[in-house]
C-alpha cells in the first residue's frame, strides 16, 4: 500500500499565538480507515481543516494523491470529501439540490443517477425532495455525508461523525463507513469515542495538544489491551512467593497477589494458578480482574504529555 | 477555470431569489409604485418640469438606480454572509474553486437579481408616466455596470460583516443617503452652489447622472466622467476582493 495523504511537519499558529498544531507528520495509507483519537482541543479539527484547505498552515506541507494542497489545490481537493463536525446546511434547500450543488462546486457534471444512488445507500432517498430544515439531526448528518461523497472523492474526512448521535444511528454510520471502505475510499475519522475507533478503524492515531503521540495498527493496540490482570486478595500478607508458584510471574503487594495473563492466549493459566495457590496453603479472600483498555492507554498517553 | 462551479453557485443563488419571489420582487415593485404615487402624481403634478422633463418621468432613472443599487448590495452581501452565518462556507473553502470563480458566481447572481428588479421597475413606471428612452443600449450598459459594481460592494460587505446588524449598516447608513443626496429625485442644478460642489464628491451622483442621460439625453455631469467614475468604483471593489481572498481576511484562518 502507498500513502495517499502525506502530512509533513505541519504547524498552525492562530493569530492569538495559540499553537493548534506543533509539527504534525502523518502518512495515511490508501484504502485504510484511520481513527484520530484525541480530547477536545487536541487539534483534530485543525488538522483536518488544514488538509482540506479551510485553514492555511503556518508551515509544513500536505499532499493528497501526490498533489500539494497549496500549489496544486484543485487536483488535491478533487480527491477529498469532508464531513464537518457541525451540521452546516442550507435549511431552506432540498436534499437533492444541496447535494447537486456540492457536486457542481467540485466541477463535476450533473449526474442525478449517481447522487440518487448515494442517497439510497444512506437511506435518504425518500427524503430527497424534503427541505433540510424538516429533517432530524441524524438525517442531516447523512446529508452531510452525501454532500461529501457527491463528487466521488477518494479520501473522506469525517470530523466526529457520531458526536451527539444515538446508538442505533452510530451503528448505521459505521456500516456506511465500512461500505465506503469496501468501495476503495480512504477514510480518516476523528472521534473521542474509543469504542468507535475500536469498532471500525484499521489504524489508530492519538493526538493531544497539537502533536501526534502515537499511530499504531489497531490489532497491535488490541494486543496490548488483551493483557488482563487477576488480583487475588489473600488472608495473610505474602512476603515471598512460594517456589511452587514461581512460574506465574506473580507480584506480591501485602495481601494482594497480581497475575497478568493474555486473554487472546490459548490458556489463561487461571485454573492451574488457583489450584496451585490452594495446594500451597494460601487462603484466598477475594478475586477480581482488570483490563487495560484503549482508554487507559489513551489517558496514559495524554497525561504523560501534560 | 471551474465553469461548472460558477454555474452551480449562480444557480443556487438564483434559486433563493425564486424561492422568495414575494420578498424579492413584489416588495420593491410596491415601494416603487408608492414613490410614483407620492412624488410623481401627488407632488409632481404641482412641480414644474426639471431640465425640460416632467417631474414624474424625471425621477424614473433615480428610482431604478436606488432600487438596483440597494438590491445588488443587499443580495450580494446576504449571498456570501449567509453561508458564513450557517457555516456552509466550509464547502466553498474546501472545493477546487478560486476566489474569481466564487466572486463571479455570487456577484453575478446578485447583479442578475438587481437587473431583473430594475427592469420590472422600469416596466412598472410605464404604467404611471410617459417616458421614452433616448439611448436604450447605453441605458442597459449603465444599469448593468451599476448592478455589477454594487454587487461587488455588497460582496465585500458580506465578507466583512460579523452579524446581521453590520450587514444592514452600510446599505442603510451609506448607500441610501448617498443615493438620495446624489440627485435621484432632483437635478443638482436646483441646489445652492455649495451643495452642488459637495455633491461632486458623491460617487453615486455620477452613476445617476449618467443613467439619466441615457433616458433624456441631458446630464448634470458629462457622460464620459460618469463612465470613468463607475469604472474606478468597480476597479476598487475588485481590488478589495482580490486582496480579501489573497489574505483570507475574515474567511480563511
Amino acid at each position: 500500500m502507498s500513502s495517499i495523504v502525506s502530512v509533513r511537519d505541519l504547524r498552525k499558529a492562530y493569530a492569538g499565538g495559540f499553537q493548534a498544531l506543533k509539527g504534525v507528520s502523518l502518512e495515511i495509507e490508501e484504502g485504510e480507515i484511520l481513527a484520530l483519537l484525541g480530547p477536545n482541543g487536541a487539534g483534530k479539527t485543525t488538522l483536518i481543516s488544514t488538509v482540506c484547505g479551510i485553514t492555511v498552515p503556518t508551515s509544513g506541507t500536505v499532499s493528497v494523491g501526490g498533489f500539494d494542497t497549496q500549489t496544486d489545490f484543485r487536483k488535491a481537493r478533487d480527491l477529498i470529501g469532508l464531513v464537518p463536525q457541525e451540521i452546516n446546511l442550507e435549511p431552506f434547500e432540498t436534499v437533492m439540490n444541496t447535494v447537486r450543488f456540492t457536486r457542481g462546486l467540485f466541477g463535476k457534471p450533473r449526474n442525478d443517477a449517481y447522487i440518487e444512488q448515494i442517497l439510497r445507500d444512506l437511506s435518504l432517498f425518500d427524503k430527497k425532495d424534503n427541505k433540510i430544515m424538516t429533517l432530524s439531526g441524524g438525517m442531516k448528518r447523512r446529508v452531510l455525508i452525501a454532500k461529501a461523497l457527491a463528487h466521488e472523492p477518494r479520501v473522506l474526512f469525517l470530523d466526529e461523525p457520531t458526536a451527539g448521535v444515538d446508538v442505533e444511528l452510530r451503528k448505521d454510520m459505521w456500516d456506511v463507513v465500512a461500505k465506503l471502505k469496501d468501495s476503495g475510499v480512504t477514510i480518516i475519522l476523528t472521534t473521542h469515542y474509543i469504542e468507535e475507533a475500536e469498532a471500525i478503524a484499521d489504524r489508530v492515531g492519538v493526538i493531544a495538544k497539537g502533536e501526534i503521540l502515537l499511530v499504531q495498527d489497531k490489532a497491535d493496540l488490541m494486543a496490548q489491551m488483551g493483557q488482563k490482570q487477576l488480583k487475588i486478595e489473600v488472608a495473610a500478607p505474602v512476603t515471598e512467593i512460594p517456589a511452587a508458584l514461581s512460574n506465574y510471574g506473580l507480584e506480591a503487594d501485602g495481601t494482594t497477589l497480581t497475575y497478568t495473563y493474555d486473554t487472546n492466549g490459548e490458556r489463561t493459566g487461571i485454573t492451574t494458578l488457583l489450584n496451585d495457590l490452594q495446594n500451597a496453603g494460601i487462603q484466598m479472600v477475594d478475586i477480581q480482574t482488570q483490563q487495560s483498555s484503549l482508554e487507559d492507554i489513551f489517558v496514559g498517553l495524554v497525561k504523560e504529555d501534560a | 477555470m471551474n465553469l461548472i462551479a460558477i454555474q452551480s453557485i449562480y444557480r443556487f443563488e438564483m434559486a433563493r431569489f425564486f424561492r422568495t419571489l414575494t420578498q424579492s420582487v413584489i416588495s420593491p415593485v410596491i415601494s416603487t409604485a408608492l414613490y410614483f404615487v407620492v412624488f410623481g402624481a401627488a407632488i409632481g403634478s404641482r412641480m414644474e418640469n426639471v431640465e425640460g422633463v416632467p417631474y414624474g418621468a424625471f425621477i424614473v432613472p433615480g428610482l431604478i438606480m436606488l432600487t438596483v443599487m440597494t438590491q445588488a448590495t443587499t443580495n450580494a452581501s446576504f449571498g456570501i454572509y449567509f453561508p458564513k452565518f450557517i457555516g456552509t462556507i466550509y464547502e466553498l473553502l474546501s472545493a477546487p474553486v478560486n476566489f474569481l470563480e466564487i466572486t463571479i458566481g455570487y456577484v453575478g447572481a446578485a447583479a442578475t437579481k438587481a437587473l431583473i428588479i430594475g427592469m420590472i421597475i422600469l416596466a412598472t413606471s410605464f404604467l404611471f408616466v410617459d417616458i421614452t428612452i433616448a439611448h436604450p443600449l447605453a441605458m442597459l450598459a449603465f444599469l448593468f455596470l451599476t448592478a455589477l459594481s454594487f454587487a461587488l460592494l455588497g460582496f465585500i460587505i458580506g465578507i466583512w460583516a460579523g452579524n446581521f446588524e453590520q450587514l444592514q449598516l452600510i446599505p442603510l447608513l451609506v448607500i441610501t443617503p448617498l443615493v438620495f443626496l446624489g440627485g435621484s429625485f432632483y437635478s443638482t442644478s436646483m441646489l445652492p452652489p455649495v451643495w452642488q460642489t459637495i455633491t461632486l464628491f458623491n460617487p453615486v451622483h455620477y452613476l445617476i447622472s449618467g443613467f439619466r442621460w441615457s433616458f433624456f439625453g441631458t446630464a448634470d455631469v458629462p457622460v464620459g466622467i460618469s463612465l470613468i467614475a463607475i469604472a474606478v468604483f468597480t476597479g476598487a471593489c475588485m481590488t478589495a476582493i482580490w486582496w480579501i481572498f489573497r489574505t483570507g481576511w475574515r474567511i480563511r484562518q
